[in-house]
């Protein structure tokens, strides 16, 4: 067991390695920063002392080393937009895109649980039918369609839900949460069904071919023969075993979830992590791009790490290595 | 004979096609008693499993039962829907699969399916029934059975979990098993002991096993009777010791020669012409009328006489003498 999350949290940490090279790389092409930083009226020796003080003399590796030392600490440098360091713009973002995400992640799992398992046990039913022809939808459309086609519904029409924005928050110690405002709640609602309607879907599709699959295998044939309730064996014997590759594939929608919010947050101005990249791009603020690589992957590796662990949990035969079997 | 556990009348299992009907049991009649052990043999298609899964009500749609009786203990059981079937499986007739290693649920621990299994079925609390799951495990020659009950089916060998699949299908101590070809997926050296386990165990209980298997020498050391299938029809049926060595119908006649027996001898094998024919295409008359030996005009036009207790359906069966 230890042996496998020691293998696996090395994996994450070469990942992020990897990509933390990306985002470095990022500085370096586009152009010479000091370039920026001195005007016009420059002496040789001016560029000279600046890139000392940067250390932008300094070989590559030694440029890397620090980036990454500094990136451990949390420091990402100072946004070129704002004039602030980049790490509290993004601690300052960040709770609006994590909340959504949160939010739209659980009901794409519920539901696309649920679903899935209803149309793959009523499969014949016109509910269920009815079920699966709706979900094309969700695997269809853009996202930045069903945002809009949700606002023009339920915000231009109805005028029951804001358009825009995340309504009032509370700050908590640093943590900026609309879940305490019934006006942050109700902000919350279109754009968690806009972010998680396609991961609902995909979940939804995946876990009914899987648990059709499953049914079709013996050892439910023999929980019937044994007169197993139905529920017993649909949810006990079935669902745990459609369940090992469906969590791969909610792991990597969950980390989806939080790089797609770029497209949703921009639909709804919602002040997340997403919409700061997107201006950060038009604003070519590298530090800010640079930042934001870093915290989407250290998400993702994270919660693949988290993956990797559950399936020892649920699959008895992975936990094989302490007996030294097979 | 007293009264059967179970009793086949007349079983009919149609499945509809788009290219007609197919009929892969049709018109079965037999009777196992308790404590007897008949064993069905037959080619692949010849309809055995397909009759197991009638009784047990788990045939897969669109095959369904279209005529004929099951009876169960003096019950009608053909009719059953739903909870009042389910509730008959695993408490009144056990089920054994062919292949051990795919009939065990991989997540649960083997001692949480015993348990399942009497939970539903036995009026016990919960810790009872964990001391008779590792008693059931024990029973069926599952060593150091207090700790594996928490093993996972994966830690045990091919034979190992067929001995559990028998101590699940016997747990609610049913009266009728099916064993539909419990040996054929184990090793050679593994199967006499599967074998001389579920005999054992069944003799013990009076539960009546109903043994399906294409292996002639699993019936000769089992079996109290045998019924030999052939194309969903019964061909014949009677006690395992005349079946084997004065067979009356002349395929089992040729079954028999193509069985390799030490005793015997023989350089080549017998071979039977011909393959059984398919469902869509049960030649009119005795189903076996093309490939057999003693046909004659009777046996193209009218269906063989049916089996009734011990007997072969054929027009002209083999008389002892002619058969040894």
């Amino acid at each position: 067991m230890l042996a496998y999350i020691i293998r696996r949290v090395a994996q994450s940490a070469l990942v992020l390695l990897i990509v933390g090279l990306v985002a470095f790389a990022m500085f370096r092409f586009v152009g010479d920063p000091i370039d920026n930083m001195l005007g016009q009226e420059r002496t040789a020796e001016d560029i000279e002392r600046l890139r000392g003080q940067l250390g932008l003399d300094q070989p590559f590796v030694v440029q890397y080393y620090r980036f990454l030392e500094n990136a451990v600490q949390g420091n990402f440098g100072v946004s070129y937009r704002q004039g602030r360091p980049v790490i509290d713009i993004l601690m300052e973002r960040a709770p609006a895109t994590l909340e959504l995400a949160a939010v739209s992640g659980i009901l794409a799992i519920i539901f696309g649980i649920a679903l899935g398992v209803f149309t793959a046990i009523k499969r014949n039913g016109i509910t269920a039918n009815l079920i699966m022809s709706g979900s094309l939808i969700g695997v269809s459309l853009p996202t930045f369609l069903i945002g809009i086609l949700l606002i023009y519904l339920f915000s231009v029409e109805l005028g029951w839900l804001p358009s825009f924005g995340r309504g009032e928050v509370v700050d908590l110690g640093g943590w900026s949460t609309g879940f305490l405002t019934a006006s942050g709640l109700k902000a919350l609602i279109l754009p968690s069904i806009t972010l998680g309607l396609y991961q609902m879907t995909l979940i939804m599709r995946l876990v009914r071919s899987e648990m059709l699959e499953v049914l079709r295998q013996d050892y439910i044939r023999f929980a019937r023969a044994r007169g197993l309730r139905d529920r017993t064996v649909h949810f006990r014997h079935a669902l745990k075993n459609t369940m090992v590759p469906v969590i791969t594939v909610i792991g990597l929608q969950v980390g989806a979830i939080i790089a797609f919010a770029i497209i949703t947050e921009t639909v709804f101005q919602w002040p997340g992590v997403g919409l700061l990249f997107i201006n950060a791009i038009q604003f070519v603020d590298i530090p800010v791009m640079a930042a934001y690589l870093m915290l989407i992957s250290v998400m993702f590796v994270g919660i693949n790490l988290i993956v990797d662990i559950l399936y020892f949990f649920i699959d008895p035969r992975l936990r094989v290595d302490r007996k030294g079997g097979h | 004979m007293a009264d059967p556990v179970l009793s086949i009348r007349n079983l009919c299992v149609e499945i509809p096609t788009r290219h007609g009907i197919l009929k892969p049991v049709d018109g079965v009649s037999y009777d196992i008693a308790k404590g007897e052990i008949l064993g069905i043999v037959g080619e692949s298609g010849a309809g055995k499993s397909m009759a197991g899964n009638a009784v047990i009500g788990l045939l897969n749609p669109p095959a369904h039962v279209s005529s004929g009786e099951i009876w169960l203990n003096g019950k009608r059981i053909d009719t059953l829907k739903g909870d009042a079937l389910r509730r008959l499986r695993g408490k009144e007739i056990g089920m054994v699969f062919q292949d051990p290693l795919t009939s065990l649920n991989p997540l649960l621990r083997i001692g949480d399916q015993l348990v399942e299994t009497m939970l539903t079925h036995l009026p016990i609390s919960k810790s009872e029934a964990e001391k008779r799951a590792v008693a059931a495990l024990e029973e069926v020659g599952i060593p150091g059975a207090a700790k594996r009950v928490n093993s996972y089916p994966h830690e045990f060998s091919g034979g190992m979990r067929q001995r559990v699949v028998i101590a699940l299908a016997l747990c609610a101590e049913p009266s009728l098993v099916i064993a539909d070809e419990p040996t054929t997926a184990l090793d050679v050296s593994v199967q006499a002991q599967i074998i001389a386990l579920l005999k054992r165990l069944c003799r013990e209980r009076g539960t009546a096993v109903m043994l399906i298997t294409h292996d002639m020498g699993v019936i000769a050391e089992a079996a109290d009777r045998v019924a030999v299938m052939y194309a969903g029809r019964l061909a014949e049926l009677g006690p395992v010791r005349d079946v084997i060595t004065a067979p009356e119908h002349p395929y089992t006649h040729g079954l028999m020669a193509s069985t390799p027996l030490a005793s015997r001898g023989q350089k080549r094998l017998h071979q039977i012409p011909g393959a059984m024919p398919r469902l869509d295409a049960v030649p009119d008359g005795c189903a076996f009328n093309p490939r057999c030996p003693r046909v004659a005009d009777k046996c193209r036009q009218a269906p063989a006489p049916k089996v009734d207790g011990a007997a072969a359906a054929c027009w002209f069966p083999l008389q002892h003498e002619e058969a040894s």
